[in-house]
């Protein structure tokens, strides 16, 4: 069971679906009556910028599908740009894989543009040798007609350092997962998103921490806004597990509600079976701070300004965590964009 | 300048004020003393426009314009600022940006060119200096994790900053030190000038030795029910309020 089998098989009853717990609030099995054919290939003119064309040194695109494999050598240093292009109506499905050698360094500027009723799968592989280095930005901009799953499975080697922030606008079913392998052993993991929803979009933002070994650290901050019928979905889960202990793993998840018909659902769960472990969550939903917008109306900021205000100033507590400079504006302006629509 | 009414608001339906008038010329300092409870704050925001304070009768106008039927930013255009007896907290945005988001939206409903950056921080620092208050603490998203009297300064300075017409302060003197208040007062001194009145609520005369009232006015269960010079601060001070209490 599983979107690539759907896509592969054409047969709908492959999709995830709300009999598997983990899919329970991103039902593709009951949304899709049939998988549709597969896309044909984008006409290379068609390719375009990616959003984040002048930071990187180079870009591997995958349009309507394909592979790539992405190498950092032993103490070398990349900036990355990974684009899925996806356009039309029909399925494809992508597979990445990246290596950062001992002591290398990675910026990996991964973008999802799509246009079109698509149905569209990616998975990316993330491998950090020893003391490795990778800063995962992700900018998921697909079509609001679109359902897109992505899917990371990164392991960790000791001493490596992982940091992701996840920027979602949601499709019509759109899933972002990661699944992070710590081995402990002062290995760093930072673990973001945002997702800014309107109109009928739904975002799923679902992360999986296993701990295996000792003093692994863990931090997690997820902000989303949501308005009109836009539903946002956090899961977000941390193992422990037997003797990974002095684990220390903090999960974050808060989020507003802008409209009586906005919907938001999270799960935020740890699972803890070491001993000496500092591990919490903070989970909170809920409406836009009506007196603080008062506030700023009575210093003179119209409503729509000071809602965008402090709306952009809660979701940009997560932008500020992204540890590089360029990229960094790049999500702060799609947030700004996001919220004054 | 502030001509209010006959006054009467609700909150969840519950009458609060019930026939207030008070008029404010230009030019000068009104305060308005009152038990707890009495419905000052409530006045307050009524004139300021707070969603849940329903009007259900009366008026208040300033130089003549209609203010009930202004937003709370129109209205904060026009010149009438609030000093909160509880500001709130802005998470996420510096203080400077606020204040400067603030001043250029009240100018740009003016119809005024905005100010840019460097002027801005010219004019910030300055009034920060006057105020004694750390320029670095601007930086900081407003009023998170400042103390009761370090936001009634960040009050003034705003107030300072943006240079309002008509000024209400909602018991400014409370939560702050002597030097302190010795140094909010002078702020607020600063801004009398012919064109600028305010509206001064507190509990405590000590705050009107720094800001000399022309007129004092007692509000008590929804209205004003004693009006007078200075010595009916002091008077206040010395008997309480059990004669209004039993008056209104
Ligand atoms: N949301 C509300 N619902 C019901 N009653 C309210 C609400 N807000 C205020 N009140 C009531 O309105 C009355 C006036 O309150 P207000 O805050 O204006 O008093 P105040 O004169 O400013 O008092 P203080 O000196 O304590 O600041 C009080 O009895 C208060 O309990
Ligand atoms: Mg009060």
């Amino acid at each position: 069971m599983s979107v690539l089998s759907a896509i592969r098989d054409r047969n709908p009853a492959e999709l995830p679906g709300k009999r598997d717990e983990d899919w329970r609030w991103t039902d593709l099995r009951g949304l899709i009556r049939a998988v549709p054919e597969a896309s044909r290939p984008v006409d290379p003119r068609e390719l375009g910028q990616g959003p984040f064309e002048h930071l990187v040194d180079d870009s591997y695109i995958l349009a309507n599908g394909g592979e790539a494999r992405i190498e950092v050598g032993a103490g070398a240093t990349r900036v990355v740009g990974l684009r899925f292009l996806s356009r039309g109506d029909g399925a494809h499905t992508a597979k990445v894989e990246v290596a950062v050698g001992p002591g290398g360094s990675l910026r990996l500027l991964e973008s999802y543009e799509g246009k079109g009723g698509y149905l569209a799968w990616a998975s990316i592989e993330i491998q950090l040798a020893e003391g490795a280095a990778v800063e995962r930005i992700v900018l998921a901009q697909d079509d609001g007609e679109a359902v897109s799953v992505s899917q990371a499975e990164v392991s960790l080697s000791p001493r490596a350092e992982y940091g992701q922030t996840v920027f979602a606008s949601g499709a019509r079913r759109q899933r972002l997962e990661t699944r992070v392998a710590h081995p402990g052993g002062a290995a760093a993991l930072r673990m973001d998103g945002v997702y800014v929803l309107s109109g009928k979009r739904h975002a799923d933002l679902t992360t999986v921490v296993e701990h295996r070994g000792t003093d692994g650290v863990t931090m997690q901050m997820t902000k989303g806004v949501v308005r009109d019928q836009a539903r946002g979905v956090f899961q977000g889960r941390i193992v422990v597990a037997e003797g990974a202990d002095r684990t220390d793993a903090r999960m974050e998840h808060h989020a507003l509600i802008l409209s009586d018909r906005a919907e938001v659902d999270a799960k935020p769960e740890l699972e803890i079976y070491a001993d000496d472990v500092a591990c919490s969550h903070g989970n909170t939903v809920g409406a836009l701070d009506e007196d603080a917008l008062f506030y700023a109306r009575q210093r003179g900021i119209p409503e729509d300004e000071g809602r965008a205000m402090l709306t952009e100033a809660f979701v940009g507590e997560v932008a500020d965590r992204v540890r590089f400079d360029g990229a960094r504006e790049i999500v702060r302006q799609w947030t700004a964009e996001s919220l004054g629509a | 300048m502030l001509s209010v009414k006959n006054l009467q608001a609700a909150v969840d339906g519950k009458e609060i004020l019930k026939g207030l008038s008070l008029e404010v010329p230009s030019g000068e300092v009104h305060a308005i003393m009152g038990p707890n409870g009495a419905g000052k704050s409530t006045l307050s925001y009524v004139l300021t426009g707070r969603e849940g304070y329903e009007v259900t009768a009366g008026s208040a106008s300033l130089n003549g314009e209609d203010l009930l039927a202004l937003s709370p930013d129109e209205r904060a255009a026009r010149g009438v600022f609030l000093s909160f007896q509880y500001p709130l907290e802005i998470p996420g945005v510096p203080a400077i940006t606020f204040i400067r988001t603030a001043l250029n939206a009240q100018r740009k409903a003016r119809g005024e060119a905005e100010l840019a950056a460097p002027a801005f921080l010219k004019l910030a620092r300055e009034k920060a200096e006057a105020l004694k208050i750390d320029f670095e603490m601007l930086k900081r998203p407003l009023n998170v994790g400042f103390s009761g009297g370090e936001k009634k300064r960040m009050e003034i300075l705003q107030m300072a900053i943006l240079s309002p017409r008509f000024l209400i302060l909602d018991e400014t003197d409370s939560g702050l030190d002597i030097d302190a208040l010795r140094i909010v007062s002078e702020g607020v001194n600063a801004l009398r000038s012919p064109e600028r009145s305010m509206l001064v609520i507190t509990h405590y005369q000590r705050l009107l030795d720094y800001i000399r009232p022309d007129r004092v006015h007692v509000l008590a269960a929804g209205r004003i029910v004693a009006s007078g010079g200075p010595e009916l601060a002091l008077q206040l001070e010395r008997e309480g309020y059990d004669k209004y209490a039993r008056a209104a």
